[in-house]
């Protein structure tokens, strides 16, 4: 141990400096990825298709570089989707016969079990809470994983499925709130992964996945009810590369907000325990308080980092689908409000160093305002953003 | 440091005050607090509809009190203005005075910190080594470089210090983000209506409310071809063209002249299989005398084009003046129809046998998909549909939406005809049942013999018994039972079996009116039954073999549609039987230079943002003296934005020193 730090101190300079070789390997691997993916489909690619493929394997090496654990699960999913969207071929109907695909892999069947999955987690995690049996802690976190990988696997085979019922309803899906649920999901669980990784510790796990069993719960409602897992083609406004980033980009700003509230929930909870009965066995568990608010904190910047870039980038699209890159359409404002919540978060802490509760409960009080910007809006303003009226 | 505490104590002069007021914090979370309060408002009350339908919702005088706070239109309200005004301001201040500060920071090692204050800090250790300074020195600045660290080293007479720090991109990300902000306003203020409002209150512009052709619309209310900034819209039937553009402003409009001609050659909706539509395009020329020949251009939603700094972008699309054949079905005289033409949009008298009326054709839609009605998203191209107003002389006007071919529900076809009063309403549709050859004439057949008094008798007398031991023998009596069937139907069709059964409570005793009642009905029934075999005998088919399934469903939707009929309340059914179609497209254009400064403002705060919380400021000290072969070491840093996770640094940092001049520790 001494002697590595001994080492590393001595060899790390700059951050390419300090690969090692299975970082090599992982940069190797996406760009031979890359690189065979335009070989083959570059004739049905445009420009910025092309770009977006080249960016996302330069992202891909960059996570995989500082975050180890991303590799093997980006290896899973890409080989899971891969060996489904095989099993399909070119018959869309496979999805109903085929084992494998009818059982597992089937975008429905798949966000089927990312759904049982989660929810499962959940519990497990609580469990781990309460019991401290270390094994418990074990399987919630494998269980995220397997959900978190389902729920990719999921939304990359329904991408694939959009082009066999018909290369012109194709399209990547994000396009409607089914398919962002499922997005939000994801993402909130890998952010959630990462700080649980990061700090070491698992006892936030069952309060973040609460909001996105919330999540699954709405999906899974939203299913039965309103048939909304059936693919639809794009109404001619989405048709455009801008989504493809604008709203992803959304989600880790959503999915970060949401796990920051969720984490002052339990900065409240833990300084009430304190203050009640700081010997119970809950208090001890839960982490320290200065932890918590740094996860908020990290949480916050995340979110409000990416929200920035989702915001512009909805701009700008509005400035090509639109005629103006700032309508006051009710989505726009809405987002704006929560940008500026955050700001005003943000400002707060940093320059006011304010800490500890008030922080906390703004955080709760953030979720809900960043609740209304991305449902309240869809249900109850009316806007140019909404086309779920039909 | 001692000025600035003297300046203290002296009264601040009055710039310095304001100064000090508009960059502060305090106010910059106000003015935050404020837009998003504002920004909610312009939300949740729905903008800049026309002024009727406010009063309608609030009442005059709530309509009144928002109208005079600006709140049918927030954003581009004077107080709202005024506070974005003040936010551009109290950044621009905060930069101003906080960037010196800033750069300072950015530079400064902060190598003469003193011993005193390193002693504050929240992390420190002490400890001793039996290196000489040189190579402790050497040894720190190789710890500091390889964790990212710069550093200056500072030698006094009895210590060196070693500063180090990292991460000062945190610091510009302030100034990228704020600088970026300040930026953005200003373009957003540049292309929001700012300089429109101020010709206005000044009296410069004016307002035109009216409904008149482009060309006669003065010269107060037109916009010269210099205005920099403005978002039109303009609709083109397709082989027209237009050098204009409204612009929507208030309770009206004004006109901008653009400096070239638009022609729209062609506008073109596809569709997916399922019928939804796919892409919107239209084929446009620009004539412009800048141009050595005409540019042909192609737009669509999401591909705009863009010419001189003006960008057309395809926005909606609309009738360009369609053709269209109806044939005019009398609901109250004889089975009559007339063929007419009319243009979509040009009023068109109609002389019909009781009333004089003017038909305007609002809009017409060759195809129409809507969600099937059996509930699973699915949809269904229903077929063209035009919607159209009758006015009678006094002014009032229906309004109807009529599809041209049959909709099909529970296993039978129906023709939609909607009718509103308002259009605040929704449509009330009347579904006429649709006949064998998926017409609507036997129907009309069936209407117009329930209309005919006439023929109607005809058929009583022809339906009741002859025989000679028949209680109605008489041919007096066998007159009045005929009149009293002719008057029954009668009210049926002008009210339904509501104003029967009203009638009967009218005219009978209680304890009789629900077996009056329910005689009637039969009658009523027997009667109406009566008719359809004269319409079918019409038809040459024989109701005496039987009638078939699709014609015993046909009388029961006819008698259902018969029976509402009344609510139906003019005296013509519109059916289209024909059209030729012309397609108009409506374009926006928009000229908005502030772009220029919104874009690059964007990168800057996007790149700001993440400098901010990605590249956090970290400092560390290290004081080496004492002996050469003794020498003292005392290592100082001070936590930053997140301190758990400086803690983890911190804590590496002082292996690292203590294992590369590590003895034993003192503490
Ligand atoms: C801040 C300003 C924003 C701008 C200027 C903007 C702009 C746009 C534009 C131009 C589209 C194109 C599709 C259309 O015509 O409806 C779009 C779609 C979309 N945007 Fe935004 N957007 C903004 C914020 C947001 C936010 C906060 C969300 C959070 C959910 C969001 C989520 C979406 C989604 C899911 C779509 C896909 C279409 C739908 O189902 O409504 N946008 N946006």
């Amino acid at each position: 141990m001494e002697n590595t730090i001994d080492k590393d101190y001595k060899t790390k300079r700059r951050f390419y400096q300090c690969r090692n070789s299975a970082d090599w390997i992982w940069g190797l691997a996406n760009v031979v990825s890359v690189v065979y993916a335009l070989s083959q489909y570059h004739m049905l690619m445009d420009g910025f298709e092309k770009a977006i493929i080249v960016c996302t394997g330069l992202a891909l090496i960059g996570f995989g570089w500082v975050w180890q654990t991303i590799r093997l699960f980006v290896t899973g999913v890409a080989l899971v989707s891969l060996f489904a969207v095989s099993r399909y071929g070119v018959m869309i109907d496979l999805g109903k016969t085929d084992f494998f695909l009818k059982y597992m892999l089937a975008s429905q069947s798949a966000i089927m079990w990312m759904s049982a999955l989660y929810v499962m987690a959940t519990a497990t995690y609580f469990f781990n809470l309460l019991t401290n049996k270390s094994f418990s802690g074990v399987v919630a976190t494998s269980l995220t994983w397997a959900a978190t990988g389902m729920g990719f696997v999921g939304l990359l085979v329904r991408w694939r499925e959009s082009y066999l019922i018909d290369p012109e309803i194709g399209h990547i899906p994000v396009s409607n709130l089914y398919e962002v649920f499922i997005l939000f999901s994801i993402i909130t669980a890998l952010i959630y992964l990462r700080y649980e990784q990061r700090y070491k510790t698992r006892s936030m796990g069952g309060f973040v996945l609460t909001v996105i069993s919330a999540a699954v719960a709405f999906l899974l409602w939203y299913t039965v009810e309103r048939q909304a897992d059936i693919i639809q083609p794009l109404v001619p406004a989405l048709n455009s590369y801008w989504m493809k980033i604008h709203v992803p980009a959304n989600f880790i700003g959503y999915g970060s907000f949401s796990l920051a509230a969720m984490i002052g929930l339990v900065f409240l909870l833990k300084g009430k325990m304190e203050a009640v009965a700081p010997k119970a066995f809950l208090t001890q568990r839960l982490p320290e308080l200065t932890l918590l608010d740094d996860v908020m904190y990290r949480a916050i910047a995340l979110g409000f980092a990416f929200f920035t870039l989702a915001t512009i980038l909805g701009a700008l699209w509005a400035a090509e689908a639109w005629g103006g890159y700032w309508s006051w359409d009710p989505k726009e404002t809405w987002a704006l409000i929560v940008w500026l919540n955050y700001a005003a978060w943000l400002h707060m802490r940093l320059t006011k160093g304010w800490r500890g509760n008030p922080m906390a409960w703004w955080s709760i009080v953030g979720f809900f305002v960043t609740l209304f910007a991305f449902l309240g809006v869809n249900m109850f303003l009316s806007g140019l953003h909404s086309y779920g009226g039909l | 440091m001692s000025a600035s505490v003297n300046s203290s104590f002296r009264p601040l002069s009055l710039t310095a005050l304001l100064i000090r007021f508009l960059g502060s914090m305090n106010l910059a979370i106000t003015l935050l607090v404020a837009v998003a309060i504002a920004s909610i408002i312009g939300t949740v009350l729905q903008q800049n509809q026309p002024y009727p339908d406010y009063v309608i919702k609030f009442g005059p005088f709530w309509f009144e009190v928002f109208k005079s706070l600006d709140l049918f239109d927030v954003y581009s309200s004077v107080w709202f203005l005024v506070i974005l005004g003040f936010l551009v301001i109290s950044t621009t201040v905060c930069i101003f005075r906080n960037t010196p500060r800033v750069l300072k920071d950015i530079r400064d090692y902060k190598e003469s910190a003193q011993l005193k204050a390193l002693r504050r800090m929240s992390h420190g250790h002490e400890w001793q080594s039996n290196f000489s300074r040189d190579i402790c020195v050497e040894r720190i600045s190789a710890v500091a470089k390889a964790t990212g660290y710069r550093l200056v080293v500072k030698s006094e007479a009895k210590q060196l210090i070693v500063a180090a720090k990292k991460g000062s991109g945190s610091r510009l990300g302030y100034i990228f983000t704020h600088i970026a902000i300040v930026v953005i306003c200003i373009g957003g203020l540049i292309d929001g209506n700012v300089p429109l409002k101020i010709a206005e209150m000044t009296d410069k512009i004016q307002v035109e409310t009216r409904n008149i052709p482009a060309s006669q619309v003065p010269l107060v209310s037109t916009l010269p071809i210099d205005n920099l900034s403005f978002r039109g819209n303009v609709t083109i039937p397709e082989g027209q063209k237009a050098n204009l553009a409204f612009i929507d402003f208030k309770d009206g409009y004004l006109v901008q002249r653009l400096p070239f001609l638009i022609a729209v050659e062609d506008f073109r909706i596809d569709y997916y299989k399922t019928g939804q539509p796919k892409s919107f395009a239209s084929d446009l020329i620009i004539y412009d005398k800048e141009l050595d020949a005409p540019l042909y251009k192609t737009i669509s939603v999401n591909h705009p084009l863009e010419h001189r700094g003006y960008t057309i972008y395809q926005s909606s699309f609309g009738d360009g003046g369609s053709e269209l054949r109806i044939k005019l079905w009398s609901l109250k005289g004889a089975n009559r129809s007339d063929e007419i033409r009319v243009v979509v949009n040009t009023p068109f008298a109609l002389s019909l046998e009781k009333a004089e009326m003017t038909l305007e054709v609002l809009d017409f839609r060759p195809i129409n998909v809507n969600p099937d009605i059996s509930g699973v998203k699915k949809f269904k191209n229903i077929g063209p549909r035009f919607q159209y107003k009758l006015r009678t002389a006094t002014g009032e006007a229906t309004e109807f939406i009529n599809y041209m071919m049959p909709v099909e529900k529970d296993g039978a076809k129906y023709y939609l005809t909607g009718l509103r009063h308002t259009p605040a309403e929704d449509f009330k549709y009347w579904y006429l049942p649709a006949d064998s050859e998926d017409g609507v004439d036997r129907f009309m057949c069936f209407l117009a013999l329930l209309n005919d008094e006439t023929r109607l008798k005809e058929i009583a007398l022809s339906s009741l018994p002859k025989q000679a031991d028949s209680f109605l023998s008489m041919a007096e009596d066998q007159e009045l039972v005929a009149q009293f069937m002719v008057a029954l139907i009668k009210q049926f069709v002008d009210g339904g079996v509501g104003l029967i059964s009203a009638q009967v409570k009218a005219a009978v005793a209680p304890d009789k009116q629900q077996e009056i009642s329910n005689l009637y009905a039969k009658m009523l029934h027997h009667f109406l039954r009566n008719v359809y075999w004269v319409v079918l005998q019409e038809e040459e088919l024989d109701p005496t073999l039987g009638l078939s399934e699709f014609d015993e469903r046909f009388y029961e939707d006819a008698v259902a549609a018969v029976s509402i009929s009344h609510q139906y309340d003019v005296p013509v059914y519109l059916d289209l039987v024909g059209f030729n179609h012309k397609e108009a497209t409506g374009l926006q254009v928009t000229r908005s230079p502030g772009k220029m400064l919104v874009f690059p403002g964007c990168l800057l705060l996007v790149v700001g943002v993440f400098c901010m919380f990605y590249l956090p400021q970290r400092r560390f000290w290290v004081v080496v003296s004492g002996s050469q072969d003794n020498t003292e070491l005392f290592l100082a840093a001070q936590a930053g934005r997140n301190p758990y996770e400086f803690e983890q640094e911190y804590s590496a940092l002082e292996n690292a020193l203590l294992l590369q001049l590590g003895t034993e520790r003192t503490d």
